[in-house]
């Protein structure tokens, strides 16, 4: 029940946001940050009576008592649909994230959002509540739901809220995800159909589907369609172009959200459904994926490079990113794939804070183009710092987050291909590259004459406080990473046992 | 005939005794609230006479066949007819004199929609077709200033004729072949009568399902649907988007289960082929249109197009899981249908200027309730989860991959990608910002709203008592 109450206090708390408007304009804000800390003050509470996550045992991926929770009840019996929810390391991990960047998110919209509020925070708790949905469903149809779903606040966030072109990123995000998501919901169909006519029974549960026997090529085409969903989440090349159009259009929370956890939830599909339930597929597809992963660790540093747009050469940086979650989880070492966790999770942070820094240079310049700024530094010192901290955790600085997440996965590759690996780690000199002349553009060099006397206001209390828990996060997974990688480590192990991967790939060294 | 039949007659017979009543009231006293009134309360009874008939379930001479399956889309198509009725009342409020006539064709109309529901014999279905079709003509044409509606009916009558005469031609073949009229007489002498002589069979076949196509609107059939729907009045055009083209439908698969027709490979493929062509027509077409009518026009082609492949699914499949998914997916689509033209009605009212996706601007802000209804019609329409038109898909796509339709399934997923984006559009437009167009929609369309947007959830978030409720029809 604990799961149900997490994404009813979120639905609900949407419908509130809205009623609150009514009461003052400066409501739905403060209701909607009130929402997120209680739901995630529930969750805590209700995880302190649990045992420690980081001493338990490896949950076995099919049985679902091992786990941390697991809730069953029906709600297609016809066919066997039901509403499963179940939580464990990655999915809890994932969860705290989309919490605490949901508050994030919430104060970056504090004064972004002047045109009917309540339905903003609405939409954005609802959107939190679908990403919450798809980190902790395990019926495959549920899952699917959510991952539909979710969409539709996100969609009207950036199509009411965003900025000039806001219409056309809404609509190519919209149909890229939800075309990708018909592939998917096929994939599904077709695989519960084998399931139902080798065993006469209609299950789209998780634990009944993990070993459906299946020849090697349905096996192929069917983890395809999951792939190709998953990958246009991520968003992985060459499936990216929706994301720098829906990322610079959005609204600043919307950006944040958008960044910090819905793009994680293609990286978790990957991690949870695509390689588990077809090993053997999975492997054989593994190079091309690593290859698609290196391809777009490469392609979206180049192209940040060339941006002139701030919004978008984050954006652009994160698909580089991403690339590296994509090699990460085909590497499919317990290495890798405990980077590929940590990227997530730093890069949720790292992202999330450099988005909100565009969002507060857009409200006071009115302008995301950077040969336009220059010298801010002198207007916005605090502004000015910020963005050096989080320019620097986003390139991959030694002692914070983001630098632990990318060295663990170049590590684990480096088991598997060594090339790939070769090419990756050029994304980390590139990323500096880009990261740095972002800086310089923006911040430093010769202030313009036309900001000097335009009456910038620096960061205040508010944003400071929510910089500075991204911040803290960062440095404390950078310095002392190990309670995720613990958290992490009995899930990746029983996902390993499930799959006969890394003996094989290891042979594969060249 | 027993006394039993008549039971089981009852919702044909109380259609009619309404349309008698109403035509000794108009030759009594004109008054267009009255037979506003008797309409309503007609096709209440017949609602309530289907649910009667349900205890009295047989085949009614060889013509008709009542049973559950046939009963329960008397009901549906019924409450589609009251939800046209709702919408009537201010749409023809406001044109000249004489409105008592529309109440009439209205019911005549239901009629011939529940007589080819029920029908199980090619008299009945043609019998039925046309009292249908002939009253939709006039209803079509009842608007008396304008051209357009005048130009759709004209069209429609046209057209409408020469697909009865390919129809007729086609059971006249198929007789020929096989010396039966009944879909059950036709479906026991088939295959004897295709070994004989295929090409009759085929050919009479062929020109059933090109006359049936016309009135489903199935590409290449679809040339009449944007213009009759765009000038038919619009709660014309909501009845004729649902009733009409859901009872053709019904008999459509009845005529293909009854008649075995499902056994030949070569209709099967020029099945396929229609439903290919409509998918991807329909949606491609929509793409461009600026006319929200037309728009739902060939939006509905495209549903049609889904639709077929379910029924080129019986071939492998029992037709329980068959009848379920038409089932669910024939109450959605009306549902859902419904719902759209509902919300265009109260919006638009007969402003043709006002159909335009741009005026539908700033609907959010300022009409809350018909934005939220008309969102949740197009994501139904578009196949998002949790509405009744999800589960619609879901139903076609497991048919579809339970069969091996993977050429068919693979046209579908590309049409409902093109699909997102029309029914996005409008949602889009609706989130702009603009002026307050006025309100006038009266409280009976917004309860009506209400209850249709309800339903499309309901259907789609907890779906299971109708899924257990359509395996047992």
């Amino acid at each position: 029940m604990v799961m149900i109450n997490l994404i009813l206090i979120l639905l609900i708390g949407g419908l509130l946001a809205i009623l609150s408007e009514r009461i003052s304009d400066t409501m739905p804000r403060k209701v909607a940050m009130a929402i997120v800390l209680i739901d995630l003050l529930y969750l805590l509470i209700c995880l302190s009576g649990m045992p420690d996550i980081t001493q338990l045992q490896a949950p076995v991926a099919n049985d679902p008592s091992t786990w941390l929770m697991h809730f069953k009840a029906d709600w297609i019996p016809a066919f066997g649909i039901s509403i499963e929810l179940a939580l464990d390391g990655i999915s809890l991990l994932m969860v705290l994230l989309t919490l605490i960047l949901g508050a994030i998110a919430i104060s970056a919209s504090w004064t972004d959002i002047v045109v009917r509020k309540g339905f903003f925070e609405a939409n954005l708790l609802w959107s939190l509540a679908g990403v919450l949905g798809v980190f902790m469903a395990l019926d495959l149809m549920l899952f699917f739901l959510f991952w539909e779903v979710m969409l539709i606040p996100m969609y009207f966030m950036i199509a009411i809220w965003g900025h000039e072109n806001r219409g056309y990123a809404a609509m190519k995000f919209f149909i890229f995800t939800q075309a990708s998501g018909l592939l998917m919901l096929m994939s599904i169909l077709a695989l519960v159909a084998i399931n139902y006519s080798a065993t006469e029974v209609w299950t789209f549960s998780y634990f009944d589907l993990l070993h459906t026997e299946m020849t090697e090529q349905v096996a192929h085409w069917i983890m395809l369609g999951f792939f190709i969903a998953f990958v246009v989440k991520l968003p992985g090349f060459p499936f990216h172009t929706w994301l720098p159009d829906a990322h610079t259009q959005a609204p600043t929370a919307g950006s944040v959200i958008l960044a910090g956890i819905l793009l994680k939830t293609g990286a978790y599909g990957l991690i949870r459904f695509a390689v588990p339930l077809f090993p053997e597929a999975a492997l054989n597809f593994s190079s091309a994926a690593m290859w698609l992963g290196a391809a777009g660790v490469v392609y979206g540093a180049v192209l940040a490079f060339g941006q002139t747009d701030f919004k978008r050469l984050i954006a652009y940086s994160s698909v580089s990113h991403m690339g590296f979650v994509l090699l990460g989880i085909y590497a499919w070492n317990e290495l890798a794939l405990q980077g590929a966790v940590m990227q997530m999770v730093a890069h949720g942070f790292s992202t999330a804070a450099l988005f909100m820094i565009a969002g507060s240079l857009q409200e006071r310049l009115h302008t995301r183009d950077m040969r336009e700024m220059s010298g801010l530094w002198q207007q916005m010192p605090r502004m000015g710092a910020m963005a050096m901290f989080f320019v620097v955790a986003s390139l991959g600085l030694p002692g914070l987050g983001n630098f632990v997440a990318e060295f663990l996965i170049l590590l684990g590759l480096f088991q598997v291909n060594i090339w790939i690996t070769v090419i990756a780690a050029t994304g980390l000199i590139t990323g500096a590259a880009y990261s740095l002349l972002l800086m310089q553009r923006s911040f430093q060099g010769e202030a313009n004459k036309k900001w000097v006397d335009y009456g910038l206001v620096d960061f205040g209390p508010r944003e400071m406080l929510t910089m500075a828990v991204m911040m803290v996060a960062l440095i404390v997974l950078g310095i002392y990473p190990q309670p995720i990688l613990d958290a992490a480590q009995p899930v990746l192990q029983s996902l390993l046992n499930l799959t006969t991967l890394p003996a094989v790939a290891i042979v594969e060294v060249l | 005939m027993n006394a039993t039949m008549f039971s089981a007659l009852a919702p044909i017979l109380m259609l009619s005794l309404t349309a008698i009543v109403l035509m000794i009231q108009a030759s009594i006293k004109r008054d267009q609230s009255v037979a506003w009134v008797i309409t309503g309360v007609g096709f209440l009874l017949t609602l309530w006479s289907a649910s009667y008939a349900r205890d009295f379930t047989q085949p009614v001479t060889i013509l008709l066949q009542v049973d559950h399956w046939s009963l329960f889309f008397t009901s549906l198509i019924l409450i589609a007819s009251l939800v046209t009725l709702v919408l009537s009342k201010d749409t023809f409020s406001s044109e000249g004199e004489r409105k008592e006539e529309y109440y009439l064709l209205l019911v005549l109309s239901v009629l011939g929609a529940v007589v080819l529901i029920q029908s199980s014999h090619m008299v009945s279905l043609l019998l039925g077709m046309e009292l249908m079709g002939v009253a939709l003509y006039a209803m079509i044409a009842f608007p008396e200033r304008g051209q357009l509606p005048l130009e759709a009916a004209v069209k429609y009558l046209v057209l409408s004729a020469c697909a009865s005469a390919m129809l007729l031609y086609g059971f006249a073949l198929i007789y020929a072949a096989t010396g039966e009229l009944s879909y059950s007489g036709i479906g026991s002498r088939a295959a004897v009568a295709y070994a004989k002589n295929p090409m009759l069979v085929m050919a009479g076949s062929a020109m059933v399902l090109a006359g049936i196509g016309f009135k489903l609107s199935v590409a290449p059939f679809h040339m009449w649907t944007p213009d009759v729907y765009e000038g038919a009045p619009t709660p014309v055009t909501g009845f004729l988007a649902t009733v009409s083209k859901g009872a053709v439908f019904v008999a459509l698969t009845r005529f293909y289960i009854d008649g075995s027709l499902y056994q030949f490979s070569d209709l099967n493929t020029a099945l396929a082929a229609l439903a290919i062509v409509s998918m991807l027509v329909g949606n491609w077409l929509a793409l461009r249109q600026e006319n929200i009518k037309r728009l739902l026009a060939y939006s509905s082609i495209a549903h049609f197009g889904y639709l077929l492949v379910v029924l080129i699914a019986l071939t492998y499949l029992d037709t329980g899981l068959v009848n379920q998914s038409i089932t669910f997916y024939l109450t959605a689509y009306i549902v859902t249908t419904l719902a759209a033209f509902t919300v265009v009605s109260m919006v638009t009212g007969e402003d043709t200027a006002k159909q335009n996706i741009g005026a539908f601007a700033g609907l959010f802000w300022h009409r809350p309730l018909e934005a939220s209804a008309l969102t949740v019609a197009m994501l139904s329409l578009a196949g998002i989860p949790l509405t009744a038109g999800f589960m619609a898909k879901f139903f076609v796509i497991t048919v579809g991959i339970q069969s091996g339709l993977w050429g068919l399934l693979a046209v579908l997923i590309v049409a409902s990608a093109i699909a997102i984006y029309y029914y996005l559009r409008i949602i889009f437009a609706m989130t702009k910002s603009a002026e307050s167009p006025g309100n006038s929609a009266n409280w009976q369309e917004k309860i009506v709203a209400l209850a249709l947007m309800i339903s499309i959830l309901v259907l789609g978030a907890w779906p299971q008592p109708f899924i257990a409720y359509a395996g047992l029809l």
